[in-house]
């Protein structure tokens, strides 16, 4: 290890962060990843000495303002969800996946329906899904897409049967459309004695405008991250409630914040029919103090308005990008859209990566890039409700220069970027070495 | 106020798009649109939210006490240096680096904090991060059931009991069985009789120091793990320790994981942390999560990549090694300016002055008539004092008087009534040591006069 001086450690960092993209410095339309502005009013009061020096086994007479804030921020979340209990212990979304398979697996072998071991997932789902279903030895069947870009539902109903215990969907789905069939899908898993579990991660597009529990979902998770405005951080952390509804609550992870006869609030261990803690200690605090003071500053109508402006923004730029990129889905998107390359590359060779290198040289952070799996070359881009027309009126005409240039020099293409900090990197040499767990640390030369 | 939008640009925007309105545009097509209010409280001004949130903080008054507490959660001193860096804006508002060419700094920060892992548990492979100890813990046992594909574990009860409770809660889900190793009357870990246990075990984990404060024989438990074919895992909940204690490679570790909080990050009341874990070379297709190495670019520059995501969800889905996606990066990232600000001196200097404040402090407080310590096995910042009366009894009577004395073992151990877990660290004072000696000498005279 290293002893440096503090100028040495100053220089270092402030090099290594003029090497980012990052939404204070660019736009950052990375679809499904809701990469809006974070207001600095969430920094400054998750940094209260009141919050930061809050020992997690002081007392909790000790502790009534954040177990205050924790509970008014379980209960906004259950209300703008229509659940009936949250729990804010999972970490990130992730997390909150595998905590919710854990209740369905604890509610199935509590109803004597432990054999049921199958969850369908659609094939435009995010691979979280699919793992954390298999963490508890649940066997994966994928659901196929419609030209539609939806939920194939015949197809799902077909997979219906006693073996059925979950079904996780992400809505508006992972192509930014909306499952307009969900009722009707719903029903039929319900009526198959399988439970609904909602990814959140696209919940930015619905905030204030329905809510997963009136669509039937009896599990959901969310991002704070992603839709209430807390800072990605590089790769975290998060924070990944979970909300159950009447049937599911009674398995969430204990403890639970409740609030007494006498007015004051509590940690709750007494759930007998919880699957346990899921995490040391009782939440990512300091992120939920960010997603809270984000939902206070908004109220209902703002953070309805910001859904609204975020499908706004979308669709402003689909519009201004689909004569030059194919949009594979007729429909008005919600809050992102997909758009393939598929054509531009039979034409010049140019690919979707290649206008994601672009951009970057541009000083746009790429779009998700070549996922959903459903749609070649394909490009899922996402630009929240917090950027400027300006902003997107640039990304717009970017993206009109990249496929121009795609045409007149395709050549040229396969070079980009070439402003930034590094370029194109050989992925292929350092995932041989890194197999043979070399190139993963600083060794001495 | 964040959404920039005026209605003429709104309606020009609604116009090129061709939709009438905003609502017509963004609501659901189900007939499910939300129509009353949800009852949430109005919006606040932005000065209103803050001062709300502030008389939240100050209703804290658990924050502002004189505290022993540490049990997983350590205060230490954050030098300024740390958060001025770590949280700049490039760094904080940034996602996970998929796009290489422009998340050089988070890669490299990444890259740095695998280096630093590998060097204080002596392995030598690691990965970007883990949610917190506890989930490590469950990952690690993972990596041993896909190793070795037995799904027994053999878990020391003196690993911390949250940790515990976490793993049981996966096990349940998974099909796992866990067994518990009891603890002596030394306060480690009753390996001897762990023997039978240990026969056809995937792996064997123990804490050190464990929850008890306990320096273990983590090489007695490798032997007990490699005579029976299993995998050694080494959980660090206290992760300064490693500073001045052998690294757990050293002491025949396969596996070594736990959580980083006391690298410069807030007790914060209980979050986020940063789990860390690490691994011999053999095992590195089988980590959990993102890895960073080391390549070159085009031009023949250094450059970080993320690499072997063939082990990853978002490629593998249902075959992968774990769920994880995003983990801790910004935790990760505090934790790696704060190691490099104090230095590998600084590191061992703060906690050499927690090896000395715990041993004042444990000194001074067995100078009481009828305290002593519970277990006497060496230890590192923390211990476990035995009182005179029940130890919850003492810590309330504390309380009331601006002090959290510890953490009464009988919350998790039912048998350790009289048992009060007690950490120091180079933040804890002279003062505060003889405020803590009177007072626990003055209540606990108190309590035996009372009965």
């Amino acid at each position: 290890m290293p002893d440096l001086a503090e100028i040495e450690v100053a220089r270092h960092f402030t090099e290594l962060s003029h090497r980012n993209f990052s939404v204070d410095t660019n736009f950052y339309p990375l679809g499904s990843c809701t990469m809006k502005y974070n207001p600095k009013l969430n920094e400054a009061v998750a940094g209260f000495p009141g919050f930061t020096d809050l020992h997690p086994f002081a007392p909790d007479s000790g502790a009534q303002g954040a177990l205050h804030l924790l509970y008014d921020m379980e209960r906004s979340l259950s209300a703008l969800f229509g659940m009936t209990e949250f729990s804010l212990m999972p970490a990130a979304g992730a997390h909150g996946e595998i905590t919710a398979m854990l209740m369905a697996k604890k509610y199935f072998a509590q109803t004597g329906q432990g054999t049921r071991d199958v969850c369908l997932v659609p094939d435009t789902a995010h691979g979280t899904n699919p793992a954390s279903a298999a963490m508890v030895g649940y066997r994966v069947v994928s659901i196929p897409s419609t030209s539609r870009g939806r939920t194939n539902v015949a197809a799902l109903k077909s997979k219906l049967d006693g073996s059925t215990a979950v079904c996780m969907m992400t809505n508006p789905n992972t192509l930014g459309l909306f499952e307009d069939d969900i009722i009707d899908i719903t029903k039929a898993v319900h009526a198959a004695g399988g439970l609904m579990y909602y990814d959140g991660a696209n919940a930015n597009a619905i905030v204030g405008l329905v809510r997963p529990g009136d669509m039937g979902f009896d599990l959901l998770h969310l991002n704070l991250h992603k839709t209430f405005s807390v800072p990605h951080g590089g790769g975290g952390p998060g924070s990944g409630p979970v909300g159950a509804n009447a049937k599911l609550a009674k398995y969430l992870p204990k403890p639970v914040v409740v609030r007494n006869d006498d007015g004051s609030f509590a940690l709750d261990w007494e759930r007998a029919s919880s699957i346990g803690p899921v995490r040391a200690f009782w939440s990512h605090f300091l992120a939920i103090v960010r997603a809270y003071a984000y939902i206070i500053v908004h109220g209902e109508e703002g953070l309805r308005r910001n859904s609204q402006l975020a499908v706004l923004n979308a669709n402003y730029v689909r519009a201004k990008i689909k004569d030059v990129l194919t949009v594979p889905y007729e429909d008005f998107c919600r809050h992102e859209f997909v758009c393939s390359a598929e054509t531009l590359k039979k034409e010049t060779g140019v690919r979707a990566l290649d206008l994601a290198k672009g951009l970057l040289d541009a000083g746009i952070h790429a779009p998700t890039m070549y996922w959903p799996h459903v749609v070649p070359e394909c490009l899922m881009i996402e630009p929240t409700e917090t950027e400027t027309r300006e902003t997107l009126d640039n990304f717009s005409a970017t993206i009109h220069a990249l496929v121009k240039q795609a045409h007149d020099d395709p050549a040229s293409m396969a070079e980009l970027p070439l402003h930034t900090p590094v370029r194109r990197v050989d992925e292929a040499h350092v995932g041989r070495q890194a197999n043979k767990g070399i190139g993963l640390r600083w060794q001495p030369k | 106020m964040y959404t920039p939008h005026t209605d003429d640009e709104i309606r020009a925007m609604l116009a090129e798009i061709g939709a009438p309105s905003l609502e017509a545009l963004s609501s659901p097509p189900l007939g499910l649109e939300i129509k009353e209010s949800l009852g949430l409280p109005p919006a606040l001004p932005e000065a209103e939210a803050y001062a709300h949130l502030k008389a939240l903080a100050g209703k804290n008054d658990g924050a502002r006490k004189v505290s022993f507490l540490g049990a997983g959660a350590y205060r230490h001193y954050q030098p300024p240096a740390v958060p001025w860096f770590a949280m700049r804006s490039e760094f904080l508002t940034a996602y996970t680096p998929y796009q290489a060419e422009a998340s050089q700094g988070s890669l490299q920060a990444i890259f740095e904090w695998q280096t630093y892992v590998c060097l204080l548990t002596g392995m030598d492979v690691s990965n970007a991060s883990l949610y917190d100890g506890a989930t490590a813990l469950v990952e690690g046992v993972i990596m041993a059931m896909h190793t070795n594909g037995r799904k027994r574990v053999v878990v020391s009860q003196a690993v911390h009991p949250m940790y515990r409770a976490v793993l049981a809660t996966y096990a349940t889900g998974m099909g796992l069985e866990v067994i518990d190793l009891p603890y002596n009357a030394a306060g480690v870990t009753d390996l001897e009789g762990g023997a039978d246990h240990a026969r056809g075990a995937s792996c064997v984990v123990v804490q050190s120091p464990n929850f008890f404060g306990c320096i273990e024989d983590v090489d007695a438990g490798s032997k007990l793990a490699h005579d029976n074919d299993a995998l050694s895992v080494c959980v660090t909940a206290e992760a300064l320790s490693l500073a001045v204690l052998k690294t757990p490679r050293e002491s025949g570790a396969d596996i070594a994981l736990g959580e980083a909080q006391s690298f410069g990050l807030p007790v914060g009341y209980g979050g986020p942390y940063v789990g860390f874990i690490a691994s011999t070379k053999e095992h590195v297709r089988r980590l959990p999560g993102r890895l960073v190495g080391e390549t070159t670019d085009v031009a023949g520059r250094r450059a970080f990549v993320l690499t072997l995501q063939g082990r990853e969800q978002h490629i593998r889905r249902e075959l992968a090694t774990s769920n994880i996606c995003t983990n801790q990066a910004l935790c990760a990232l505090i934790a790696t300016v704060y190691l490099a600000t104090v230095g590998a001196t600084g590191l061992r200097a703060i906690a050499t002055t927690n090896l000395r404040r715990a041993r004042e402090l444990s000194d001074a407080l067995t100078s009481i008539t009828g305290f002593s310590r519970a277990f006497a096995t060496p230890f590192f910042n923390e211990f476990c004092l035995r009182t005179p009366v029940p130890a919850e009894q003492l810590a309330r009577a504390l309380e009331r008087r601006g002090m959290l004395a510890g953490l009464p073992l009988s919350r998790f151990y039912p048998e350790l009534t009289h048992h009060l877990l007690i950490c120091a660290t180079e933040l804890t004072t002279p003062d505060d040591i003889r405020h803590l000696n009177s007072a626990l000498a003055e209540e606990t005279s108190r309590a035996v006069a009372a009965v």
